[in-house]
């Protein structure tokens, strides 16, 4: 599943700020790939949308880089 | 040029804490919140079920049943909170004087409520038409309007928006206008009503509202709490309010502008500091002069944090002993309203020497680390005060008041 996540998450990424989806890893902090809070507001609802889930806005204000993404919305998921 | 004093001579207010004005200090003394579930939304729709929304409001109270049609409830409560500032101050408006006053309201959307009702009656209802006055009701500068139409004002009447920020900048340029001369008497506040669907929506998406309750500077906050309310100010010259025998509720002596010029929503940290710098110049206050500030304490993370930096860095070790509190905490965070209900307190706090607390904290937060009056109101007498606000789009405007002594 992480990989399907994952996969989504860069496609997002890749689409709305222009970041070469090559350059975009599992380890990349959001702050590296050029987006800030309002752009993981942004790619947090694309995801709750597409996985129909719902991420707390106190676990949201924890999620910085791509890796912790996956993981909330694994966590939302289960 | 030879500046004029400005005193505040009418207060006025319609909040979740209170109806009057004596009702919405008595509440922030005894530390009550309005904060509670909101009905006028389905909050099952909503991710977020709590707010400081209004309960028993009758504008019939001071609108005439006939009017009511023509004004959206921010207009409504403006006009409501105007009369009882007006009323309280004994101040007239004559053909003599009507051009040398000034109504300055502030805004953040004016009326929503009547631009949904155009929604549904189009997209829901699919109705070919919508209400008539759909435009008048709607309009930001309604509110300001109706006052001046129901008080005979005639000079400089207009409305700012400027977002969390609105009615600190429109008590500013109130009180600018009368200090340099231009005018000798204003209405001056702000109305705001969030409590609408798509507003709500709007809020919940960007994800800077709690689903509890709002803890400014505590560890545990998670966020704003919605507000609605107006609240109205009554500012003359000096010369003016003593000439007529006037009692006098405060003063006030300095504004401070700024523009963070950096990002839509986050705050910067320096655009906060010039402007309570600015306040200060204005005032020609030292910053150990200051004995309260009414924070712009929103409850996010983000705003407190940079807040309580921008005052250390201001007041220096003076910060230690600066008693500061976030009233948003009980009235809810009203938007281009919530100044106006700050500024109120601010003065109450001035004028009765006892400081308004920060309701629902629970646990010291390392980078908020100063007096914060959690919890409990504290009896203290104080000359200086100022109130921040700090808006989404990086607009800050920050008011300096004194405690009125003969």
């Amino acid at each position: 599943m992480s990989e399907i996540i994952f996969d989504k998450i860069a496609a997002v990424i890749s689409a709305k700020k222009g970041v070469n989806r090559e350059l975009i890893k599992f380890e990349s902090t959001f702050e590296e790939l050029g987006l800030d809070s309002l752009d993981a507001v942004e790619l947090i609802a694309d995801l709750e949308d597409e996985f129909n889930v719902t991420i707390p806005n106190i676990e949201l204000q924890n999620i910085k880089s791509v890796k912790q993404a996956v993981s909330g919305l694994e966590k939302a998921m289960q | 040029m030879n500046l004029r004093r400005v005193v505040v001579t009418g207060t006025g207010i319609v909040s979740a804490c209170g109806l009057n004005t004596d009702d919405f200090w008595k509440s922030l003394v005894d530390c009550k919140s309005g904060i509670g579930p909101f009905s006028s939304v389905d909050a099952d729709l909503i991710r977020f079920k709590n707010g400081a929304e209004i309960k028993h409001f009758d504008p019939t109270v001071s609108i005439e049943k006939s009017d009511l049609d023509l004004m959206d409830r921010f207009t409504q409560l403006a006009v409501v909170a105007a009369k009882e500032a007006v009323s309280q101050s004994g101040i007239e408006f004559t053909e003599e004087n009507a051009y040398r006053t000034a109504v300055i309201l502030g805004t953040s959307m004016g009326g929503v409520g009547t631009q949904e009702q155009s929604y549904i009656d189009l997209y829901q209802e699919k109705k070919s038409r919508v209400h008539p006055l759909s435009i008048p009701k709607t309009m930001l500068n309604a509110a300001s309007s109706n006052v001046s139409m129901k008080m005979g004002i005639k000079g400089p009447v207009y409305t700012i928006s400027t977002a969390c920020a609105s009615s600190n900048h429109a008590i500013g340029n109130a009180f600018w206008l009368i200090r340099n001369g231009i005018c000798d008497q204003a209405i001056s506040g702000g109305s705001e009503t969030p409590f609408t669907y798509t507003f709500l929506k709007a809020w919940e998406a960007i994800r800077v509202v709690a689903p509890d309750t709002c803890r400014p500077f505590s560890k545990t906050r998670q966020g704003m709490i919605l507000g609605e309310g107006a609240g109205m100010l009554v500012l003359e010259s000096l010369e003016h309010a003593t000439k007529r025998g006037a009692n006098i509720l405060g003063e006030i002596i300095g504004f401070g502008m700024t523009s963070d010029a950096s990002h839509i929503t986050k705050p910067d940290q320096k655009g906060a500091e010039r402007a309570m710098n600015f306040a200060l110049e204005d005032a020609h206050l030292s910053p150990e002069k200051i004995g309260y500030i009414n924070a712009h304490g929103t409850g996010t993370l983000i705003n407190d944090t940079m807040e309580v930096a921008a005052i250390k860095t201001i007041f220096q070790e003076h910060a230690i002993n600066l008693p500061i509190s976030s009233t948003k905490s009980l009235h809810g965070h009203a938007l281009g309203a919530t100044s106006s209900f700050e500024a109120i307190a601010t003065i109450m706090a001035l004028k009765n020497g006892i400081l308004p607390p920060t309701a629902n904290f629970e646990e010291i937060d390392a980078s908020c680390d100063i007096d914060i009056i959690p919890n409990k109101s504290r009896e203290k007498q104080i000359h200086y005060a100022l109130s921040n606000a700090f808006a989404f789009g990086g607009l800050n405007a920050v008011l300096a008041f004194k405690k009125w002594e003969e």
